[in-house]
């Protein structure tokens, strides 16, 4: 699962008022090679939320993105690199995303998220 | 400019609505796009020979290489309904339009073809013979010729192979712009395909809803019923970042084991992976609630229960209703399988379009197939609407002597706003009540699958005169 995908899911059990950004437990984490696609990269840019990108490069051992980042960022190759390597390079195998609020696991294996909510959260 | 379009004689219904798609990709811009068709004198609307105008060679070039149904377009030097006809229409087409391609130094071929009636390789050398009026100062080259030009005739057929007949023969000369790449349909085919399930997408169809779509490189796809992964497959040909979601995580996380699952099927051609793969549920779905206008394109072919139904979260709480919630004891919950209710087509239709209203990119392209049962009788199937989406085009595939499918392709309008979320839903909730009676939960796979006899026919009989004899799945 890479932290492009993270970045977009939150929990959605009932009740829950803020499930994003899921918190990382990480036991397997690889790093896999992705093609650098520069325009995909600052179309991703605008969308994601960048804090929680940045706290979860962190739980995956990835400590160079900035705190922060400006759109005037994406001139900078070495940004743009750092942003691919953390957004789509980063990759966990297995371990699990876990609710901020009800701290509900949702399990990764083979680097698949189950999100699938059980019957009395829906 | 107008040019001389030659479609292949399959998928009738997807010809014009995919060059269009095509001309909409190339020339940038986003919605539908209408081209001025003409058809040639005489001529039936499924014949495949129209005309075609368009802004330029490039454009004309780029959308035939593209496409899977074009089987040439060119720029026409002449036409006519005998061969006297045609060599005046030749030699009236301007020079110095025909000079820079038959000059010496340049290598040509030219093919004769015909279309419905075979010819003989003698009959063929003939009336490539015909041609010599045009001074061609060049060299033949057959394998790898400068210019390319085609003479074609399409016949009278007689009305044996159901076609309606051309009143009479009309032959056509045109220099070859460009074409479509069939081999990709070999090299993808299902056949030889690594890791397939039951209703994995047919790679013409996936390349066709990929074209349909606008996919080019740079893009992000979704497929929320991703299976095998075999749309996806096609996107990510095309050049796109893909993602996929379904609710069975057999199919999406294990396969059929650690060679054959879905990132095998993109080992297998040398394509990117999949940016990830989910498991969720489309009717709950997971994304963070300020997240939208993220996907370029989605598309997809969602369960319509005939050979595959569709599921969603909730188990036996929704089913039975009175039960109390069925609540997992903790320590089950690691491996809990969380139960699943059946998913009816409308609500899985109306889950996609709240799904494609808020994630798609203005201008984005929802491309999904929608059955529909042959005999409706009373005019034309109605299809879901919604207040983001406008209707860019609906291609029929039949697939029985009942039941069809149709790719639905629809272009985001409008931003969604809670009016948009309310508007949609007493959209559907009137579609679901007047138009779809018989597509409700088991309804349509009965419908399909039962005896004839069984089957609502009303008094005459005359069930399926909408659509003339010859046509079938592939054509």
């Amino acid at each position: 699962m890479r932290l492009l995908t993270h970045n977009m899911l939150s929990s959605n059990i009932k009740g829950v008022t803020n499930g994003f950004p899921l918190l990382i437990e990480a036991v397997k984490v690889v790093e896999k090679e992705v093609d650098f696609n520069e325009d995909f990269l600052k179309n991703m840019f605008v969308k994601v939320e960048w804090k929680a990108l940045v706290e979860a490069s962190r739980t995956l051992g990835y400590t160079e993105l900035p705190e922060s980042a400006e759109a005037s960022m994406l001139d900078s190759d070495e940004f743009l690199r750092k942003f691919h390597h953390a957004l789509l390079e980063l990759h966990l195998e297995d371990g699990a995303l876990v609710c901020p609020e009800t701290g509900r696991k949702f399990p990764v294996s083979k680097g698949i998220p189950n999100m699938l909510l059980h019957e009395d959260e829906v | 400019m107008w040019y001389l379009c030659v479609f292949f004689h399959r998928l009738l219904e997807y010809r014009k609505s995919e060059f269009e798609s095509l001309a909409g990709l190339f020339e940038g811009r986003g919605g539908a796009t209408a081209l001025e068709w003409r058809l040639p004198e005489d001529h039936h609307p499924d014949s495949p020979f129209h005309f075609v105008n368009l802004p330029s060679d490039e454009l004309a070039v780029s959308i035939a290489s593209r496409s899977i149904l074009v089987k040439g377009i060119y720029e026409l030097w002449g036409e006519g309904g005998s061969f006297e006809e045609l060599e005046e229409s030749i030699k009236s087409y301007p020079d110095d339009r025909k000079l820079p391609y038959i000059s010496p130094g340049s290598t040509f071929k030219i093919t004769v073809e015909s279309f419905g009636k075979a010819i003989s390789s003698e009959e063929q050398k003939d009336r490539m013979h015909k041609l010599e009026f045009i001074s061609f100062k060049g060299r033949v080259n057959l394998k790898n010729p400068d210019h390319r030009f085609c003479l074609m005739a399409n016949n009278d057929y007689g009305s044996n192979n159901g076609l309606p007949s051309a009143v009479q023969m009309r032959m056509f000369f045109g220099r070859e712009l460009g074409g479509a790449d069939r081999k990709i349909l070999q090299t993808y085919e299902l056949k030889s395909r690594k890791y397939l399930g039951p209703t994995a997408m047919d790679a013409e169809i996936a390349f066709l809803m990929a074209n349909h779509a606008q996919v080019k490189p740079g893009k992000l796809v979704y497929d929320p019923f991703v299976g095998t992964g075999s749309i996806l497959v096609a996107a990510s040909h095309f050049g796109a970042m893909t993602m996929g979601a379904d609710i069975d995580i057999r199919v999406v996380r294990d396969g059929r084991g650690p060679e054959c699952n879905v990132w095998s099927n993109f080992k297998q051609y040398g394509l990117p992976m999949p940016i990830s793969l989910l498991r969720a549920d489309n009717n709950l779905p997971p994304w963070r609630s300020g997240l939208k206008e993220i996907f370029d394109a989605i598309i997809c072919d969602p369960p319509y229960g005939v050979r595959a139904g569709g599921r969603k979260s909730g188990g036996r709480k929704l089913l039975k209703g009175v039960i109390g919630p069925y609540t997992v004891p903790d320590d089950k919950r690691t491996d809990h399988i969380p139960s699943t209710a059946p998913y009816s087509l409308v609500e899985c239709v109306h889950d996609l379009l709240d799904l494609g209203a808020k994630m798609l990119v203005m201008g984005g392209r929802l491309v999904y197939f929608y059955p529909i049962l042959r005999d409706e009788g009373s005019g034309e199937p109605t299809f879901p609407e919604h207040p983001c989406f406008e209707m860019i085009a609906t291609c029929e595939q039949i697939l029985s002597y009942r039941y069809s499918r149709v790719l639905v392709t629809m272009v985001k309008v409008a931003p969604y706003t809670e009016d948009i979320e309310s508007a949609a839903r007493a959209q559907h909730l009137e579609f679901r009540e007047n138009h779809n009676k018989w597509m409700e939960d088991g309804n349509l796979h009965s419908a399909v699958f039962s005896p004839v006899d069984d089957v609502n026919v009303n008094g005459s009989g005359e069930k399926f005169s909408s659509k003339p004899k010859y046509r079938g799945k592939y054509v």
